[in-house]
């Protein structure tokens, strides 16, 4: 690896806490992912990424910076990338997955908030995340209460920090504010970076983008294959790597990726036994570098074969379908295509568990494990008549609260492994 | 052949040998700070073909021991199986978990849900409570249902209500009065987890919290249902273990 440590210097990380971070990830990252048999070989892409996560990549945002091009830094699947590639920016998803430096976290925010916000102000304090040091403007998404508060305690703390508003409705005037809101952004990537958005940059955009989440659909749908050709996990780490990586190149590997598992279900192999008991997993996004429930369900004698997840397929299912010439044009086609996201802060919601039940059916799982980060009102709230309802339609669920510690480690294993022997004797 | 199964507990150990149907040894011992020799003593001169292993300890003693292991919740529910076939739930009360499992027609595994990551409410909060009111754990229960009315406590959290109780008996209540109301606190929990979970119908109630008699009675009151107690409630996840060893074997 080469030395980065003048370029994170000179991005005000504090060094000593970011090589403790970079230690503890590169040690879980091994025992986690690389101790996994038979892994496809074009797993060994998202190695190097994930080995270069915080630096190969960094400089290259560096470079793209020093080319004039903008970095947008967000941490919500509303916040569309295509916008932010019309104007030739650079989008990534910032560091909120891992328990670092809760404590000083806890100085700002509520002991009782979700890890991941946790996570973000943890990062944040320490000084350990390149991506939003190298953030020119961090988008801050009107979700849930706990993030849309916490970004007012955020905004003195990073140089630019822009809210977007988002509706809570599947309404016409829900519809309505999104495209307002998205228009209000391009004005802001216009600003930010000088350049206008075109109609030709916004098509160019959507295609980059568009064929990134066609490249993640399709190996979501080769996972439908018994024996699974992958793991959960190494499908997960593709799904967070989405957020990082150069579109492009991302979905190149994706797709090469998907060739070679291709390949594997043709001759009827895998990585885990045919027959192994499968589930989908339902619920609160798992950013890089939260692995903890996969971990456990993969040691359980079970294989993970979908994520309903916005580090998922709810971030990815949809693609843009363009309609008109016009940037206005391009720009309802934008807002129709995120408007279908179902995410829990949405009220009522139902969508979502038809896409559960959708995604339980063809991916040939045999039940569902709802994940719910603790203190994530939105999703925990949905997820006592999510379950009941895939009950009533014959689909066991396994519900999860849990957060970014290892202290339940535990417990969550006798409900998995007891939920794994419920799936096998039906 | 002769099965066995052992129930590593958070307070106790337990171990069952099954032949022909039969339960054959049953043996129990106090965890200890070193739960791999407590299981190892308990094993000595034990005969059997095949074991599983079970409890929250079972991990521990898969790298000891060429054994398969199994959940509580599987092993409870094959447990019971061994003593009544006509229940329709389990409500197990450990020392630092409790589990609510509902059964199928069939009396295979249906939905379960355990309490949350603390200890608020099992058996090792009766014994703490027990010990704060200078009773023994076999005084308790008919302290409890001695009492004409209950003290309410109002915390759930073996800390809080430690000092809850502390300050009631300081302020001159009757000490049974608190027991009563130490145990409704235990049973409202628990017929909660249950409700969440089960279908009506005849209650299995399992664990060393079961040896209680007031939780028995208070328990049966909340859920409108009988409790059905198992001659050694603390030995149904040994027994369900040794059956499971059976199935495999």
């Amino acid at each position: 690896m080469s030395d980065y440590t003048k370029m994170w210097s000179s991005l005000g990380l504090d060094l000593k806490g970011h090589d403790a971070l970079l230690s503890v990830l590169g040690n879980a990252y091994s025992a986690i992912f690389l101790s996994q048999k038979n892994r496809p070989e074009g797993m060994k892409y998202f190695d190097f990424v994930m080995g270069e996560v915080h630096g190969l990549r960094i400089k290259e945002l560096m470079d793209a910076k020093a080319q004039g091009r903008v970095v947008i830094g967000s941490y919500c699947v509303f916040v569309p990338e295509e916008l932010v590639l019309a104007v030739d920016g650079v989008a990534v998803g910032l560091c909120a997955g891992a328990e670092f430096n809760f404590e000083a976290a806890e100085t700002l925010l509520p002991r009782n908030t979700c890890s991941l916000i946790k996570a973000a102000f943890g990062f944040k304090l320490g000084k350990v995340c390149p991506y939003l040091e190298a953030s020119d403007v961090v988008v801050g998404e009107n979700t849930c209460d706990g993030k849309k508060k916490a970004y007012e305690i955020l905004a003195p703390l990073v140089k630019d920090l822009y809210i977007m508003d988002l509706p809570q409705t599947k309404s016409e005037t829900g519809k309505a504010l999104l495209k307002e809101e998205y228009r209000k952004f391009i004005a802001k990537l216009e600003k930010v970076s000088g350049k206008k958005v075109t109609a030709a940059s916004l098509k160019k955009a959507v295609e980059i983008v568009n064929t990134k989440r066609m490249a993640v659909k399709r190996l979501a749908a080769i996972r439908s294959a018994d024996p699974a050709p992958i793991s959960g996990l190494d499908a997960l780490l593709v799904n967070q790597v989405f957020f990082h990586d150069d579109p492009v190149r991302f979905t190149e590997s994706v797709n090469k990726l998907c060739d070679e598992l291709e390949i594997r279900v043709k001759k009827g192999t895998g990585v885990f036994p045919k027959g192994t008991t499968r589930v989908v997993v339902s619920g609160c996004p798992m950013a890089v570098p939260n692995w903890k429930v996969p971990v456990l369900v993969e040691s359980s004698k079970a294989v993970i074969v979908g994520e309903e997840s916005c580090v998922g397929e709810r971030g990815s299912r949809w693609l843009t379908e363009v309609k008109g010439n016009t940037v206005d044009e391009i720009l309802d086609s934008i807002t129709d295509r995120y408007f279908n996201i179902d995410c829990a802060v949405f009220t009522p919601n139902p969508s979502r568990v038809d896409y559960v039940k959708d995604m339980k059916k063809k991916l040939h799982a045999q039940g569902v494990i709802h994940y719910s980060l603790q203190f994530c009102q939105p999703y925990i709230m949905e997820s006592g008549p999510v379950e009941k309802d895939l009950e009533k339609s014959g689909i066991p669920t396994l519900r999860l609260e849990t957060d970014y510690s290892q202290e339940d480690a535990g417990q969550l294993r006798t409900r998995i492994e007891a939920f794994v022997e419920r799936l096998k004797k039906k | 052949m002769r099965y066995a199964g052992i129930d590593i507990g958070s307070r106790t150990i337990k171990l069952a040998v099954i032949e022909d149907g039969r339960l054959v040894l049953s043996r129990k011992l106090v965890t200890s700070h070193n739960p791999l020799e407590t299981a190892k003593e308990l094993m000595d001169g034990a005969e059997f073909d095949a074991i599983t292993a079970t409890g929250y300890g079972r991990h521990l003693i898969k790298g000891h021991l060429a054994c398969p292991v199994i959940s509580e919740i599987t092993a409870f529910t094959l447990g019971s199986r061994f003593f009544s076939t006509d229940c329709r739930s389990i409500l197990d009360i450990g020392g630092q978990d409790t589990k609510a499992i509902s059964l199928d027609n069939d009396g295979t595994l249906c939905k379960f849900d355990l309490n949350d990551r603390c200890a608020a409410g099992t058996g090792r909060f009766l014994e703490v409570m027990a010990t704060v009111l200078g009773f023994t754990l076999e005084e308790f229960p008919a302290a409890a249902l001695s009492a004409r009315k209950a003290v309410k406590i109002n915390s759930m959290c073996t800390v809080f209500a430690e000092s809850e109780v502390v300050s009631l008996t300081s302020q001159g209540a009757n000490r049974n009065e608190v027991a009563l109301g130490i145990h409704k606190a235990i049973v409202s929990r628990s017929a909660g987890l249950l409700k969440r979970v089960a279908s009506p119908g005849k209650i299995f109630f399992a664990g060393g919290v079961a040896l209680n008699d007031c939780v028995r009675i208070l328990l049966e009151n909340e859920m409108g249902s009988p409790v059905f107690v198992p001659p050694d409630p603390q030995i149904v996840g040994a027994i369900g273990a040794a059956l499971s060893a059976s199935e495999d074997g």
